[in-house]
């Protein structure tokens, strides 16, 4: 299990060859990546502040829970902070699995509660205003679909 | 013990920490005993269903006791992802 929570770029694409070539005998690897949409109005930064500390913490939570849910090999949680431009990735999970379903479902856990359980919040500033950008119902909706 | 603030409720009251000595029994005592304390507090928590609250770390409730506690965060509802 490998979560890190950096202010620094990534490179998606390297990070799932690596997470991939780790595993020994799992059949199936998902993975999902977030990228910072463009807005309407011109979307000139996306700030995503966090809770040190407790960030950590939630998404070790988190994956630990998928791993006790599902049969996995592994789990790979990145997650950027920070200032970010359109067309950046905020951040990334992996999963590795025997079987697809595992990893598939594991990964889609760990994208509902990763977005409305873990401490992030994002700002986004277009040239006209800067406004925190508001929890949607339906992500807190999505996760009794797991209880 | 350290009160934490995070996005607009850190920028409504303007700093992200502070060391607040308190006796409050609860969350909810400590939130009524911050508003009563200046407008930016009353403010910043007139409208407790559009906040959440960890206590040492973890989400927790409003009417988390606070003993024992070393650390309290509030917060809106999280959007990571």
């Amino acid at each position: 299990m490998k979560i890190l929570v950096q202010d620094a770029a990534f490179d998606a694409g390297a990070e799932l060859n690596d997470f991939t070539k780790a595993q020994s005998n799992m059949g199936a690897v998902v993975s999902f990546t977030g990228i910072v949409r463009d807005l309407d109005a011109g979307l000139k930064q996306m700030d995503i502040e966090h809770y040190p500390g407790m960030t950590e913490r939630a998404l070790e939570k988190i994956a630990s829970d998928a791993t006790e849910r599902w049969n996995l090999g592994d789990v790979l949680v990145i997650h950027r902070f920070g200032a970010l431009k359109p067309e950046d990735v905020i951040m990334m999970v992996a999963t590795a699995s025997k079987h697809r379903k595992d990893a598939f479902e594991a990964a889609d856990f760990l994208m509902d509660f990763l977005k409305s359980r873990a401490p992030f919040w994002k700002k986004e500033q277009t040239d006209a205003a800067q406004d925190w950008v508001s929890s949607k119902q339906e992500d807190e909706d999505a996760l009794t679909r797991w209880e | 013990m350290n009160v934490l603030y995070f996005a607009w409720v850190r920028e409504r009251i303007g700093v992200p920490k502070e060391q607040i000595e308190t006796s409050a029994a609860t969350v909810m005592d400590l939130v009524e005993e911050l508003r009563a304390r200046e407008e930016r507090y009353a403010l910043a928590f007139s409208d407790i269903s559009a906040l959440r609250v960890a206590v040492d770390q973890d989400l927790s409730d409003f009417d988390t006791s606070l003993e024992g506690v070393r650390e309290i965060a509030f917060f809106p509802p999280m959007t990571g992802g």
